[in-house]
């Protein structure tokens, strides 16, 4: 873990460091449009920049000073375009990226593990062959175009007013309120659906087929012929069995899911970190981009673990060695 | 004596079963006719076929240059196809003329249908002239209005070009990444997945950590990250061959280890094992023996990869971050529609998605209908 770690931080410090020039470079070239360029002044200061955050020092070198003020001081740098601690401004929105994606993962299984019952229980059905066209459907269908085809229900439709976001303008600010937390909850939904599509489409897909595989096996039979109630064979000789590679698949499930949640913030303009990420590539403000590279990939790396321990509680055939 | 016996009695066995009909086909005929039979895969097959060849005769179809501009058509909506007009009912459908008007109070264009003037659709007609790959110039296109008389039936951008042409042009770079990528990256895959798959060990453990290196990130940033690697100075081929590579270099060890999971259970069949015994090298197992036999599912594999990159590409675009004008794909033809405003009144922006569903619904159950046939001989 702590060597896949370590890997990890170099990997986002090399992508993040490889586009040519730095952030300076692109402060410069803005400062070009701006007409203030050539003045000897403007040098002197970009080049005395450049020195303090240490741009001109080997590579290893700046690595090494990045990821020991993170490991000891918890201090990420500072963001070029927004002027500030990048700690300061990720935090938040990072946060609410992974209350999105968590609570996105937790509707997914919800929706999708009463259908995949529903679809292997009545295989071939009107409403197995429905679920199965629909689910075909979202995994065909990008995040942001599901993103887009919502909001355009929503205005020419419903004539939502505030389409996006996740709050209406009038609750930005202001305290909590019931009102904000209905106002929070008609927006949410919007969001969450986007993301969780295709992920709730695999899910049904593949709950459909293990609990298919494990209704035909014997233990299935003997509940059957020992009298239980067709729901409690279902629900606890089936369900109970055909879940569990589901929740091995999970590591498989979470960043599908946070990649979807950086789209569709970017999309629907959500105070996550999926637009901040955007402007910090595009701006090359290299500390915010690899703060956000590292933190998500250590969210993913803890997710897998948990994953792995939540498997071994369920399923008491699975020792680790 | 008894030894004998054993290795002769399989032998009369075989000889005494008459020999089934299959014997004699090839696999790939059997792999075909057992594709047949997957109803949703072959009509997968047909619109992947159908689209390629649409994008290969792009400009022919397309009936405006991709980047031809009418000024005066901004944002207009898709136009009508008619057949009955005040005269009655024609054979040859027509499209009316329209007359951009602008609204006083909203500031917004307005298109309406000049009943007056019929534009004909013919077949084969003259319009903007292209050049077909380099090869010659041409002004034919499979349909229009005859030269000056633009027909937008999906509508215009902000700019005035014909969402259709767009589209079409468009779909030739969705479609040609997705190739590109998958080619690149099943190359890493086969070679890295072989290797790890074949000599186990301390190779297989460097390439499986690595493989999960790149799974550690979430697919859309690093997809973001490292095309911002990409200098935006390049031109716009470049930038193709870049984002082909960096889809590839995400994509390729999903491939691998599916290669990789083949190869372990090929490795110790029957065949590998006569031909080592033979005296094969590894290279010659590897290539002869192993990689032929594994090339049905790497098909599969790689038809099953192809959505994938058509979607990474189409973020990518969508954002931004990927193809940059004046070439053109699905996901940089939707970001036009990203703002509310375009949204609402433009909603025709929007169409290109409805491709990349298609293209990316047909891949799926092609590639579903070729696992189900790749493996001729299991009785599934």
């Amino acid at each position: 873990m702590i060597p896949t770690l370590i890997l990890i931080s170099m990997v986002s410090f090399v992508v993040i460091q490889a586009p040519p020039g730095d952030m300076l470079t692109s402060r410069l070239a803005e400062l070009a449009e701006q007409g203030e360029l050539g003045s000897d002044s403007a040098m002197q200061q970009i080049e005395a920049l450049r020195e303090r955050y240490g741009l001109n020092d080997p590579m290893y070198i700046q690595y090494f000073r990045w990821i020991s003020k993170i490991v000891f001081e918890g201090d990420f740098g500072q963001s070029f375009t927004y002027e500030m601690d990048v700690m300061q401004l990720l935090g938040e929105r990072l946060g609410l990226t992974l209350t999105l994606t968590l609570s996105t993962l937790v509707f997914t299984w919800i929706v999708a593990i009463p259908i995949g019952i529903y679809s292997a229980t009545k295989p071939y059905s009107i409403g197995d062959f429905g679920f199965t066209l629909i689910g075909f459907i979202g995994l065909a269908t990008p995040n942001f175009l599901l993103a887009l085809v919502i909001m355009f229900f929503q205005i020419s439709w419903f004539e939502v007013e505030s389409v996006g976001g996740l709050l209406s303008p009038e609750y930005i600010g202001a305290d909590w309120s019931w009102g904000k937390v209905y106002d929070l909850m008609s927006h949410i939904w919007v969001p969450v659906v986007v993301i969780g599509t295709g992920t709730t489409a695999s899910v049904i897909r593949i709950m459909r087929g293990n609990l298919m595989d494990v209704l035909g096996q014997q233990h299935i039979q003997t509940g059957r012929a020992k009298g239980l109630k067709e729901s409690k064979v279902i629900v606890k000789y089936g369900v109970r069995i055909a879940i569990n590679p589901l929740v091995s698949r999970l590591g498989l499930q979470l960043p599908n899911l946070l990649s979807g949640a950086v789209v569709t913030g970017i999309v629907l303009g959500l105070p996550t970190a999926g637009p901040i990420f955007l402007t910090a590539l595009t701006s090359q403000d290299m500390f915010l981009a690899g703060a956000f590279l590292l933190l998500s990939a250590t969210f993913l790396l803890m997710g897998n673990l948990l994953a792995d321990i939540l498997l071994a509680w369920l399923d008491p055939r699975i020792r680790y060695e | 004596m008894s030894n004998v016996e054993e290795t002769e009695q399989p032998a009369i066995v075989a000889e005494a079963e008459p020999i089934a009909a299959t014997a004699s086909y090839s696999q790939w005929y059997l792999i075909w006719r057992r594709f047949k039979k997957h109803k949703a895969g072959l009509i997968g097959g047909y619109i992947v076929i159908l689209l390629y060849a649409a994008v290969f005769l792009g400009e022919f179809l397309a009936p405006h240059g991709v980047s031809n501009r009418y000024y005066k058509v901004v944002h207009c909506p898709p136009q009508r196809v008619h057949f009955i007009s005040d005269e009655g009912f024609h054979l040859r459908p027509f499209v009316y003329d329209i007359k951009g008007a602008l609204d006083r109070k909203t500031g917004i264009k307005q298109y309406t249908e000049d009943s007056a003037k019929r534009h004909p659709i013919y077949l084969f007609s003259r319009g903007d002239e292209y050049e077909f790959y380099g090869l010659f110039k041409s002004d034919l296109h499979l349909f229009g209005t005859g030269k000056g008389n633009p027909i937008f039936l999906l509508g215009t951008d902000r700019f005035g070009r014909d969402m259709l042409s767009r589209i079409i042009i468009g779909g030739r770079i969705s479609l040609t990444i997705g190739l590109f990528a998958v080619t690149l990256s099943l190359t890493l895959g086969s070679v890295f997945g072989v290797i790890s798959g074949f000599y186990g060990g301390t190779i297989d453990n460097v390439i499986q950590r690595m493989i999960e290196l790149i799974f550690a990130f979430p697919s859309i940033p690093i997809l973001m990250a490292l095309s911002a690697v990409l200098p935006p100075e390049w031109p716009s081929h470049l930038v193709f061959m870049g984002i082909v590579t960096v889809l590839a270099f995400v994509g390729w060890g999903g491939l691998a280890r599916e290669i990789r999971g083949k190869t372990l259970s090929i490795r110790e069949s029957d065949f590998i094992m006569a031909a080592r015994v033979c005296g094969a090298k590894d290279s010659r197992i590897l290539f002869r023996h192993l990689l032929p036999s594994m090339f049905s599912h790497i098909i599969v594999i790689a038809t099953l990869a192809i959505p994938g990159f058509i979607l990474g590409e189409s973020t990518l675009s969508f954002l931004g971050l990927g193809i940059k004008p004046p070439m053109t794909s699905w996901g940089l033809l939707l970001s036009d529609a990203m703002n509310i405003h375009s949204l609402s009144l433009y909603p025709w922006l929007l169409i290109p998605g409805l491709c990349i569903i298609i293209a990316v619904l047909a891949f799926n159950f092609l590639g579903d209908g070729l696992r189900d046939a790749a493996d001729p001989y299991s009785s599934r």
